[in-house]
């Protein structure tokens, strides 16, 4: 108890010291954690912009249909399945899907697009679709229509209540033509679905493809997206293996995956460098006050004071000095995460915004709010507080009394 | 019977010139004692008063303090040893600067493992003993030298030790306060029959002391003991 007296008010001998000291840990904590933040908060929006709003968590498949996306590897969709997988935990809608491709003709162009069958209302709990309509109606449960993303229209040079011709290869071979009114226009943040997307009814697009009740992929809603691993290995289990695919957005898209993790490997350089400006800046501020008190220890020692009980009474006085900028660090990291979670940062109009787009997000820097974020970033100051405490504290353990009052 | 018994001791600091700290003392101090070791600067006395504390280590020969060949203990052994058998002095300044003049005294006794009821009854009644009744809960900042002195005396006895070692113990302070900490000194020793052995080379201390050990290049080349204090007290 002592010892924790001792440590805490040897803390307030030098004030300016301590809190030099607290302030270098506190900006080392604020600014990593709030640069994870960032970075996490983007990553979130990467997701939701690709994966929440269109391909869902986890989809399921008939085996074999991701390496190969064709019609021929669709499946039979039984109320029965689709009552299994709403059974599974975690998971809130199944969304059916007859996806595939078409080339869209207007009076005057054509162009590929991806033409989704789906039922709108039900797709509408995943991607809230209706609220991408920026002209016209909705799809309804009869509609023999078709919506067609803003980007397509625009570069196929037709408008609302305007009619497309759809002309592709169908189930089994079979030739899939049909022409479609324009009944609603779409807007995207991904320019690459704004580009390429025309939605149908699920029976209109299993007419149009020869598929009647078929499916390629059930795309799961799940009430928390991390909890997607646990969904798919729940499914596999449930689930013939033989007869399904099951797949997390991880497996469907490596490319992002892939562009993430480059992401976050480029970031340890610039928290690298941060971690060691504050860690010598916190190690100086050590080095001086282990030296400055060498005779004040050697009495201690010389009075029956053993080494590793001072030791660690200096490595509690940087605990403390850890602790209290570490939660002042995240003190202040957290309104400013929440407010620039509420209200992103911008980048549309820049460069950063074309490459964002390149690569199908919106231009928007939000900040997360997951708590791994902070415990994580704090986790480390810790550490390397701890690890520079290493330095008083093998320099107590081998402190000779005799010669450190000798000065 | 002796406290403290030195046989053919020799302590040489090794370097470009070699250095004999202490060169073939032989020595017995008794229970009850008020011993003085003198001598010029660099004579050995702060060397031979760290052997005989447990600080530092004879290069060769015995140190026995209350029986045990403390020169065969182990660095943490020492440590214990010091704790329960040895009371310390410093020069000015050996205070921890955080803890209260109740809580400096209190601290050894806590090492020791003393229960709370026992160290701040013993506290009290040392600070109260060195006339710091009413200082115990300052801080060494807000103390004199003498007053810090003081403190550190009733550190050094606050373990119950088997003798108290002062190195250079008057050194940062004005006559008033040495001859006050030095009444203090002799008061115990004669009422409490406390062992007091003091490095010095000043001369208020030498007069006060009642067997004094003069050193010089490490060699003992005067012992001499007077039967009462030659000067009274201040």
């Amino acid at each position: 108890m002592l010892i924790l007296k001792m440590a805490w008010r040897n803390l307030w001998r030098n004030r300016r010291r301590t809190l030099i000291t607290t302030t270098a840990v506190f900006f080392a904590v604020l600014l990593s954690t709030l640069m994870s933040s960032i970075q996490l908060g983007m990553y979130e929006k990467m997701i939701d912009n690709v994966v929440g709003f269109y391909s869902g968590y986890v989809q399921v498949h008939q085996a074999g249909y991701w390496d190969d996306q064709v019609l021929d590897n669709s499946f039979e969709a039984t109320p029965d399945l689709r009552e299994q997988v709403l059974a599974t935990r975690f998971v809130t809608e199944a969304v059916p899907r007859l996806e595939s491709f078409a080339l869209a003709a207007s009076d005057e162009k054509s162009l590929a697009a991806q033409v989704i069958g789906c039922d709108p209302e039900i797709e509408n709990r995943l991607t809230q679709l209706q609220e991408k309509l920026v002209a016209g109606t909705y799809l309804g449960p009869g509609d023999q229509g078709l919506l067609v993303a803003q980007g397509l229209a625009e570069n196929l040079k037709v408008g609302l209540h305007d009619t497309l011709v759809l002309l592709s290869q169908g189930y089994h071979g079979a030739t899939a033509v049909g022409k479609y009114p324009i009944q609603g226009l779409l807007k995207f943040g991904s320019p690459e679905l704004n580009n390429n997307l025309i939605y149908l009814t699920l029976p209109e697009a299993q007419y149009l493809y020869g598929a009647p009740a078929r499916l390629t992929s059930l795309a799961l809603v799940l009430d928390q997206g991390t909890q997607a691993p646990r969904v798919v290995k729940a499914l596999q289990t449930e689930l013939d293996t033989a007869a399904f695919e099951v797949m997390d957005w991880r497996g469907m898209m490596p490319e992002l995956v892939q562009m993430m993790e480059a992401d976050v490997g480029a970031s340890y350089v610039y928290l690298l460098i941060l971690y060691l400006v504050i860690g010598f800046g916190i190690f100086g501020t050590v080095l001086m006050m282990t030296q400055e008190r060498r005779f004040e220890f050697g009495v201690m020692i010389a009075v029956g004071m053993k080494r590793l009980k001072l030791a660690a009474m200096v490595v509690l006085e940087l605990l403390f000095i850890n602790g209290i900028g570490v939660l002042a660090g995240i003190g202040a990291t957290i309104p400013v995460a929440a407010w620039l979670k509420a209200n992103p940062i911008d980048l549309s109009g820049g460069e950063m915004a074309d490459m964002y787009a390149d690569y199908g997000f919106e231009a928007l820097m939000p900040a997360s709010l997951d708590p791994t974020v902070f415990i994580n970033q704090a986790s480390i100051v810790f550490v390397i507080t701890l690890l520079i405490s290493l330095y008083p504290f093998f320099k107590i353990t081998r402190m000779d009394a005799v010669e450190s009052m000798r000065g | 019977m002796n406290v403290i018994e030195t046989t053919n001791l020799h302590k040489t600091y090794e370097g470009a010139v070699p250095v004999k700290a202490v060169n073939g003392v032989s020595l017995q101090i008794e229970a009850g004692e008020f011993t003085a070791i003198v001598g010029p600067s660099g004579s050995g006395k702060t060397t031979l008063l760290n052997i005989i504390g447990g600080l530092d280590r004879p290069t060769e020969g015995e140190v026995i303090v209350g029986g045990q060949d403390i020169s065969k203990l182990s660095n943490n052994q020492l440590i214990d040893f010091r704790l329960h058998n040895i009371g310390f002095v410093f020069q000015a300044y050996n205070l921890i600067p955080v803890l209260t003049a109740r809580e400096n005294v209190e601290f050894v006794m806590l090492l020791q493992k003393r229960s709370r009821a026992e160290r701040e009854a013993r506290s009290q009644a040392l600070l109260e003993a060195v006339g710091l009744g009413d200082r115990m809960d300052n801080r060494p900042t807000k103390m004199s030298g003498g007053q810090q002195q003081r403190v550190a005396v009733a550190r050094a006895l606050a373990p119950k030790p088997k003798f108290v070692l002062a190195d250079e113990p008057t050194a940062n302070l004005d006559s008033h306060s040495t001859a006050n900490l030095l009444d203090i000194m002799a008061n115990l020793n004669r009422q409490e029959g406390i062992t007091f052995v003091f490095s010095t080379h000043d001369q208020r201390v030498i007069d006060r002391a009642r067997r004094v050990i003069t050193l010089e290049d490490g060699v003992v080349v005067s012992d001499i003991r007077r039967e009462e204090n030659p000067v009274p007290e201040a």
